[in-house]
């Protein structure tokens, strides 16, 4: 056990790619936490996809031992935070773990959306923010300019940003003192009832769940039988521990430590991250924070392409909950594709992360529907529906109304790219709100739109107007009723649930025009001639027509080419097996691929 | 009907490769040499080496000189592979002797040689009749050529003749290509052969196109097709396969074999056979398949066996590219039971008639034999 007076407990919070896990390798290093050899990059980033994208998906935490200018020992309780507005639920739950958090930006790119949205979370959840620049080795970078930005919008004196260079190590030692001289120590009661955060989870094959838990108030030892604020459950600490970064159990944990728990609960959504631990027995009167269930924003169909995989696809999704509970599904039946799961995500990046674990993890071939979001349709008896698949739209004689969620979103960008972006906004039903300048090169601007409308490729439109420079980030806001209608897609009269989309009577035309002129290139010709329409309700608003194969026929077939041409349909063959029948009309597997796929120029 | 495309599959053919063309053609894709004319004698003895090592079979029904160009080699040379096949297998009484020939090369002394070794029918590579179109297929000869060789071949006592013609080029037009038609008519073959161009890759024309040149229009060539299929009938040609019409009495003996399932043998580079339950085929590079002979060794490169439920699929693969189509069999059954055989006669690509199977639209014959190829034995398949 640390006395409190020597524990500083803080969260670094920094953009992807902003050097985030090379301050932390550093840190690591100079603490003595790792030795140089052992040291591999980004030994946090444990996930080969955290590694390979560069950003940080679950938190990790580590302790770390550091002699300071005074001679004292202190404990140094490095939570780490992933950097993405999807989960942002998860940094909330990082950032009350702490006292103090530390606000790394790019010396060369400057302030982005997503740090500014999380240093937001950090000041409302009052934490001391140390300010640093990073990357000031590198020959482009704007020490000065990247501070001025920060201070602009966080208050404070350019000379109290620390300059560093996590790659290089310059500055880090400073940026130690730094932590130990202006994060304030935990002030817990040690004589109180038992209360420690659980900020994260994960799954060990052998071991369980794994908490990783804070503790406010009292004492947590081994051996104690815990309850579970939120959820009622109780359980006995089994093993507690530290994290140096290797797992070393130790007796107790006292007010202020950060460490593990581990009770032998198998299933993983029996411990909710966000949850307070309390004793059985003295059980604490308050839970530390309302517990908040992580809500998906985000749903899309998952379908196999071979349907023999769907208890495959089950299996890892149910692997994939163990380490994320925030991942939902519900089974799902599409008669173009078959069964399916509806799964829920917290935004886009979320369901990526998802589908390309899938795919590489667990080695399945998937088919995704496009994104939507969750609707709320209000029935005649005043009756309130939540709408995670177009296809469950009741008619529109069946509904009073139908609203859709709205975000808050922030958008940081050169100032030259302003009118663009407003274009863009506008064109996604957005509504112009505060513009804030960071400094004359730069400005904040504030917008409310549809969250139906940023999930449809709206980022991917910001990067390229804006040649990458803008950053993006967003938090719900409300629910708004809007003119909402479902267009769906008819391949030769019979609607393809799959590509039913709910979408503005505004925009139901252009979409329907899209979705029908992009399925005319990816449908092959067939025996007969195949109308694409969409339509709302039984009105349609836009046809295509793939016409008939009239000719598919090998011209020369003589005694020397018998074989050849014999093989060369076999081929052709295994490649209609990629097929799907959707009534009569085959659709290849790649057609439902690239019809949803969204960033598609539009 | 008075052919009966059935007889041939009792029928024995033989096919004898010459791959020496004056320059090769940009859409070939065949085993063939341009500028290795001196190498004539040799290929030739290493054919005649070839057809003694493998042995006398029975008399030929129907002889093939294909290629490459058997016509721009020396008829002498011709003459002496001929006469070998006499002497080891025999040749029927009224066997069809076929050679490929160009019209640049066919003069009346040629067509007079030919005639008196044996040969009774020429197929020439006439093309086209459009002299824009024969210049982007690389062709050497002028439209007046076509008619020219034809009566050289006529005069010498050709009694069969016949013109290969290709639609669907780039640049050609429905104008042009119904002049072809017409030219082609007006010379008074017994038979024509009509191929839409087709993009082989690996080929200059391949090439071409991977790079952005324009390839041929499917739709466009479904319509010369068909266009040409009623000026032929109209001219009393009836079509008897996808892509060969020819006037009663002249069909071409040796493919019919090939379709009938019949067998055949095979000489020179690159050639395939269809013998003793197999499908075989010969080193495709010149070089090595001479030296391969000249070793005292059998130049075959591989061999796919077909036996059993495949034999009967293999009858069904060929089969359907004739008009007559086939006898239904074990394997016409399978296929009209089968869901997708079953969808491909409701959209009215194959019926049957009588105890026949046949593809009613030509053009749509690779779907019918898609199906063909993923039918799996039947229960009652012994």
């Amino acid at each position: 056990m640390t006395d409190q007076s020597r524990i500083r407990n803080f969260s670094i919070i920094a953009h992807i790619d902003h050097g985030k896990s090379t301050l932390a390798d550093r840190l690591l290093e100079m603490t003595g936490a790792v030795s140089e050899r052992d040291m591999r990059e980004q030994l946090l980033d444990t996930m080969d996809l955290e590694r390979e994208r560069g950003i940080t998906i679950k938190a990790q935490t580590v302790r770390l031992s550091h002699v300071a200018k005074d001679d004292e020992e202190y404990t140094l309780n490095l939570i780490d935070t992933p950097g993405h507005v999807d989960f942002s639920y998860e940094v909330s739950r990082s950032l009350a773990a702490c006292e103090g958090a530390l606000l790394l930006i790019d010396a060369v790119q400057g302030v982005q959306a997503q740090t500014l949205a999380n240093a937001y979370l950090a000041v409302d959840a009052g934490l001391e923010v140390i300010l640093a620049v990073n990357k000031i080795d590198l020959p482009a970078a704007d020490p000065e300019g990247a501070a001025q930005e920060i201070i602009s919008i966080l208050g404070g004196s350019a000379d109290d940003v620390v300059r560093i260079s996590a790659k290089t190590g310059e500055g880090v030692a400073r940026l130690i003192e730094r932590l130990v001289e202006d994060v304030p120590s935990p002030e817990g009661d040690p004589d109180a009832p038992l209360r420690a955060l659980v900020f994260d989870s994960y799954f060990d094959a052998y071991r369980g769940v794994v908490c990783y838990v804070r503790v406010v108030d009292g004492h947590l030892s081994s051996g104690q039988r815990l309850r579970f604020m939120a959820t009622g459950e109780v359980h006995d600490a089994d093993e507690i521990g530290v994290l140096t970064p290797d797992a070393q159990p130790v007796g107790t944990l006292g007010p202020g430590e950060v460490g593990y728990l581990i009770t032998g609960v198998k299933e993983i959504d029996r411990i909710k991250v966000g949850d307070t631990i309390s004793d059985s027995h003295t059980t604490a009167s308050e839970a530390l924070a309302r517990y908040q269930e992580p809500k998906p924003m985000v749903f899309s169909g998952m379908f196999p392409t071979d349907g023999d995989d769907f208890e495959n696809l089950r299996e890892a999704l149910e692997k994939l909950r163990l380490n994320d509970a925030s991942l939902t599904w519900e089974p799902e039946t599409s008669k173009a594709l078959g069964f399916g799961f509806r799964c829920g995500f917290l935004g886009l990046l979320h369901m990526e992360i998802v589908r390309e674990r899938l795919e590489r993890e667990y080695n399945l071939d998937l088919v995704a529907t496009a994104p939507s979001v969750a609707y709320r349709v209000t029935m005649p008896g005043g009756d309130v529906i939540e709408l995670k698949s177009p296809q469950d739209l009741p008619d529109s004689t069946a509904r009073e109304s139908i609203s859709e969620p709205y975000v808050r979103a922030m958008i940081l960008t050169p100032t030259e790219y302003v009118g663009p972006i407003m274009e863009l906004v506008t064109s996604r039903r957005g509504e112009v709100g505060n513009m804030n300048y960071l400094s004359p090169e730069r400005v904040e601007l504030d917008y409310e739109l549809p969250l139906g409308e940023v999930v449809f490729d709206f980022f991917d439109h910001l990067k390229s107007r804006t040649k990458g420079y803008a950053s993006l980030d967003y938090e719900p806001a409300d629910y708004r009723e809007s003119d909402l209608v479902k267009v769906d897609i008819l391949l030769n009269g019979q609607a393809v649930d799959a590509f039913s989309s709910i979408v503005h009577r505004d925009k139901a035309f252009d979409y329907g025009k899209m979705m029908t002129s992009r399925l005319r290139g990816l449908i092959p010709r067939q025996l007969f001639d195949v109308p694409i329409q969409a339509a709302i309700g039984g009105q349609i608003i836009s046809r295509e027509t793939v016409r008939a194969k009239r000719k598919d026929v090998i011209a020369k077939c003589y005694g020397g080419d018998v074989s050849r041409k014999k093989k060369l349909l076999q081929r052709q063959k295994e490649g209609k097996k990629r097929m799907k029948m959707v009534g009569s009309v085959e659709v290849p597997q790649e057609a439902f691929v690239a019809a949803l796929r969204i960033d598609d120029d539009s | 009907m008075s052919l009966d495309v059935d007889a041939f599959a009792d029928a024995a053919g033989a096919y004898v490769h010459i791959p020496f063309c004056s320059q090769v053609c940009p859409y070939c894709d065949f085993a063939v040499v341009a500028g290795a004319d001196d190498m004539a004698g040799r290929y030739v003895a290493a054919v005649v080496t070839e057809i003694k090592s493998t042995g006398s079979w029975r008399p030929l029904d129907a002889v093939y000189f294909g290629g490459g160009t058997p016509s721009h080699i020396d008829p002498g040379l011709l003459g002496r592979i001929l006469e070998t096949l006499k002497s080891v297998h025999g040749l029927s009484v009224d066997a069809e002797v076929s050679l490929e020939a160009n019209p640049e090369d066919f003069d009346s002394a040629r067509a007079s040689s030919l005639r008196s070794l044996g040969f009774n029918r020429v197929s020439f590579g006439a093309q086209s009749f459009d002299p824009g179109v024969l210049g982007s297929l690389g062709r050497r000869h002028g439209p007046d050529q076509i008619g020219a060789s034809v009566n050289a071949a006529r005069s010498a006592g050709f009694e069969n003749v016949s013109l290969d013609l290709i639609f669907g080029t780039p640049g050609e037009t429905d104008v042009s290509w119904m002049d072809t038609i017409r030219g082609a008519i007006d010379a008074d073959p017994n038979h024509v052969s009509c191929y839409s161009l087709t993009v082989e890759r690996g080929t200059p024309l391949g090439r071409a196109v991977a790079d952005g040149a324009i390839a041929p229009d499917p739709d466009v060539q479904a319509d010369r097709y068909e266009s040409a299929d009623a000026a032929l009938a109209a001219a009393g040609f009836e079509r008897y396969e996808v892509s060969n019409w020819s006037k009663p009495g002249f069909e071409c003996q040796y493919n019919l074999t090939v379709w009938a399932q019949g067998e055949y043998e095979a000489y020179g580079n690159g050639a395939h056979r269809f013998r003793r339950g197999a499908r075989s085929r010969n080193i495709r590079r010149l070089d090595a398949y001479m030296e391969t002979v000249e070793r005292g060794e059998q130049p075959v490169a591989g061999s796919d066996p077909i036996t059993g439920w495949d034999l009967e699929l293999d009858r069904m693969f060929v089969g359907l590219r004739m008009k007559q189509g086939i006898v239904l069999g074990s394997g016409g059954q399978t296929f009209l039971e089968s869901d997708d055989g079953r969808r491909l006669v409701d959209a009215g690509v194959v019926a049957t008639s009588g105890d026949r199977l046949r593809v009613t639209n030509p053009l749509l014959t690779d779907e019918a034999n898609r199906v063909v190829l993923g039918l799996g034995e039947p229960n009652s398949w012994k």
